[in-house]
């Protein structure tokens, strides 16, 4: 399905904006962004810092509150709002039916409390009816969950006692608590070893699968989103400028930007000497964003229009599921990747697409 | 590559570093020793480019901090063009770090913050005390300054003021100031978005050329090392568990350790030809 469909979703994000008022100004983090994730699929959110991947995220746990935030759209958690939320009503919700995982597991679990009292804690937060006992039961039977060995000692680790990835194994267990109909996971292999980083996927996915659970997944890293998502939106200064059914953003990406995130990655099956194709420049002030396509001083295609006429996210005439905030024509985009895709340098690719080399041919 | 005559240009035999496991604060006991690394034997010819991976506590920093003498080993030998300088003391370690440096990880954590930008990439001169007239010295930290692609004029500007990757190039320029021969980076790229780490090992890639650079590139990323190497070593509980040419590793790795980490990467669909070739 495609995240414009809002029907069968159990989360749904509209038109979502939150800035944050600081001395030098509002810092625009996510500015009109959409999305939606039906029971078990995955959402990839792509993304460099600075992109309100994680803001958009966090906004949607009801994480970011305060006098300086402003923030207006709606989060719909099963059709209630969670913006319009009372905090107890949230608290509620948190951790229950909504979940979220984090990147660093060692600042997101107390230093001092044992793993297992800290799952158990989560249980009891939401069921005050079972016994420290149960809850302890659960917390072994959640290690055991997400394929901690010897659960029932580990039960009584300490955080720093474990490995990172059993951390990261045992943040998913508390977040798994009290089965979520929602999981939210910010980066949560980014800090881990490859081969730590394919078992934690491979967990995440088991979970997806076996609970029915929406997963939106937050990650720099294309190959962990090919991987494991269903859809995927790429996102650039706040906005989400491609959003596509997963295969489909691979095999014809639309938005220069995705082509310059893909050209950019090292990829381990390159051929020999292949060289990286860097973006120019560095993602813009969220303050002061460059006027038009918010891309363009770094897009390899830009345009004189491109410089005051701002893109909106519009689906492909021929894949209404696929959706690209760019202001070049399909047609000449088309073009364009289809030379990047066999090796051709922005450079080229542009030349192949300049308006007048398409005219001066009549 | 160099023909077999001439000696490598860095190297180490039989390495082995082992630290103390202890237990306790107040009444810390010794429990023993872990090797970091564990009979390590690897060299690094002139003008290759060297990768070697491994995951968290395989060691490969530890042994690039012994091939650098930055870390005492154990027991072996550390050699420079053939001469053995394990316990390289006073001039002789001077003239060694002139011609050997390192990239680190984080170069926010490795440039003071309240020094600038032109102080930070002008100490290597002062600490050998070389350009000792303060224009010319000025003059020369511009030239290194624009050669990793930042303006002359960020001299002037503090750690601060720039992103990461601006950071990594200041991390960058002060490691090629005393023109080394060899340059050991150490994940000079890992703390930095997509993006900008294309940039990076772009700029890298560029100066090896430009100035005949040995590299020693440690990565956990497999992939970052076949954008950038010619020859990879893989590390795994300290020791060395394979060495081979970069396509030679990537198509046929001939070790189980080697298949399971290569297994492991995330691929990214579509074509694998989406890079020129090099020297674009």
């Amino acid at each position: 399905m495609s995240a414009a469909d809002a029907a069968g979703a159990v989360l749904s994000v509209e038109d979502l904006r939150v800035g944050f008022d600081t001395r030098d100004g509002l810092v625009q983090a996510v500015d009109g962004v959409s999305f939606a994730v039906a029971p078990g699929r995955t959402l990839g959110i792509v993304g460099e810092s600075g992109s309100g991947k994680t803001v958009a995220a966090t906004t949607a746990m009801g994480l970011s509150r305060g006098p300086r935030v402003r923030v207006s759209g709606r989060v719909l958690l099963d059709g209630e709002d969670l913006l319009d939320a009372a905090p107890q009503r949230l608290r509620a919700l948190r951790g229950d039916a909504i979940a979220m995982v984090f990147q660093d597991p060692l600042s997101a679990l107390h230093p001092l409390l044992r793993v297992g009292a800290q799952i158990g804690e989560a249980v009891r937060a939401h069921r005050p009816g079972v016994s420290r006992a149960a809850a302890r039961a659960r917390a072994v039977e959640l290690l055991e969950w997400v394929a901690i060995p010897n659960a029932g000692q580990r039960v009584d680790a300490y955080p720093h006692e474990l490995s990172g990835g059993m951390r990261q194994r045992a943040m998913i267990a508390m977040a798994l608590a009290n089965e979520p109909r929602v999981l939210i996971a910010d980066e949560p292999t980014t800090a881990l070893d490859v081969t730590v980083q394919a078992q934690i996927l491979a967990l995440l996915r088991r979970l997806r699968d076996e609970l029915g659970m929406a997963m939106v997944l937050i990650t720099h890293d294309l190959g962990v989103v090919a991987e494991t998502a269903d859809e995927v939106a790429v996102m650039y200064a706040g906005r989400i400028v491609e959003q596509s059914p997963a295969g489909e953003l691979f095999a014809a990406p639309r938005h220069p930007y995705t082509w310059g995130l893909l050209r950019s990655m090292p990829r381990v099956d390159a051929p020999a000497g292949a060289a990286l194709v860097p973006i120019p420049g560095r993602p813009p002030s969220l303050i002061h964003p460059p006027s038009g396509c918010r891309f363009h001083p770094r897009c390899p295609y830009v345009r004189e229009r491109h410089r005051s006429e701002d893109p909106a996210l519009e689906p492909l005439p021929d894949a209404p599921g696929h959706r690209v905030a760019c202001l070049l024509p399909e047609a000449e985009r088309r073009v364009a990747w289809a030379r990047l895709a066999t090796g051709a340098t922005p450079a080229q690719a542009r030349a192949a697409i300049e308006p007048a080399g398409e005219e001066g041919r009549v | 590559m160099t023909a077999g005559s001439a000696p490598p240009l860095a190297g180490g035999e039989q390495l082995v570093k082992r630290f103390p496991l202890t237990r306790g604060v107040v009444f810390r006991r010794r429990l023993g020793d872990v090797a970091a690394v564990d009979g390590v034997t690897l060299s690094v010819q002139e003008g290759e480019s060297l990768g070697i991976v491994g995951e968290t506590g395989s060691g490969k920093s530890t042994l690039a901090r012994m091939l650098l003498n930055l870390l005492e080993p154990t027991s072996g030998v550390v050699r420079y063009r053939g001469e053995d300088v394990t316990h390289a003391r006073g001039a002789q370690l001077a003239a060694l770090r002139r011609k050997r440096q390192l990239v680190f990880q984080d170069p926010a954590g490795s440039l003071n913050p309240r020094k600038t930008i032109g102080a930070a990439v002008a100490d290597p001169f002062a600490i050998h005390g070389l350009l000792p007239e303060r224009a010319a010295r000025a003059r020369r930290v511009g030239e290194l300054l624009e050669q990793v692609g930042l303006e002359a004029a960020s001299a002037n500007r503090y750690p601060h003021e720039l992103s990461g990757g601006m950071r990594q190039r200041v991390g960058i320029a002060r490691a090629i100031a005393l023109g080394p021969e060899l340059l050991v980076a150490d994940e000079p790229v890992s703390a930095l978005d997509v993006s900008i780490q294309a940039q990076i090992l772009t700029l890298l890639r560029e100066l090896r050329r430009e100035l005949g650079l040995t590299l020693v590139l440690i990565a956990h990323d497999l992939a970052v090392v076949r954008h950038m190497c010619d020859r990879v070593a893989v590390m795994h509980d300290g020791r060395l568990v394979e060495v081979a040419p970069v396509e030679e590793l990537y198509r046929a790795p001939r070790e189980a350790y080697t298949r399971e980490l290569l297994a492991a990467v995330p691929r990214i669909p579509g074509p694998p030809s989406a890079s020129g070739p090099a020297g674009g």
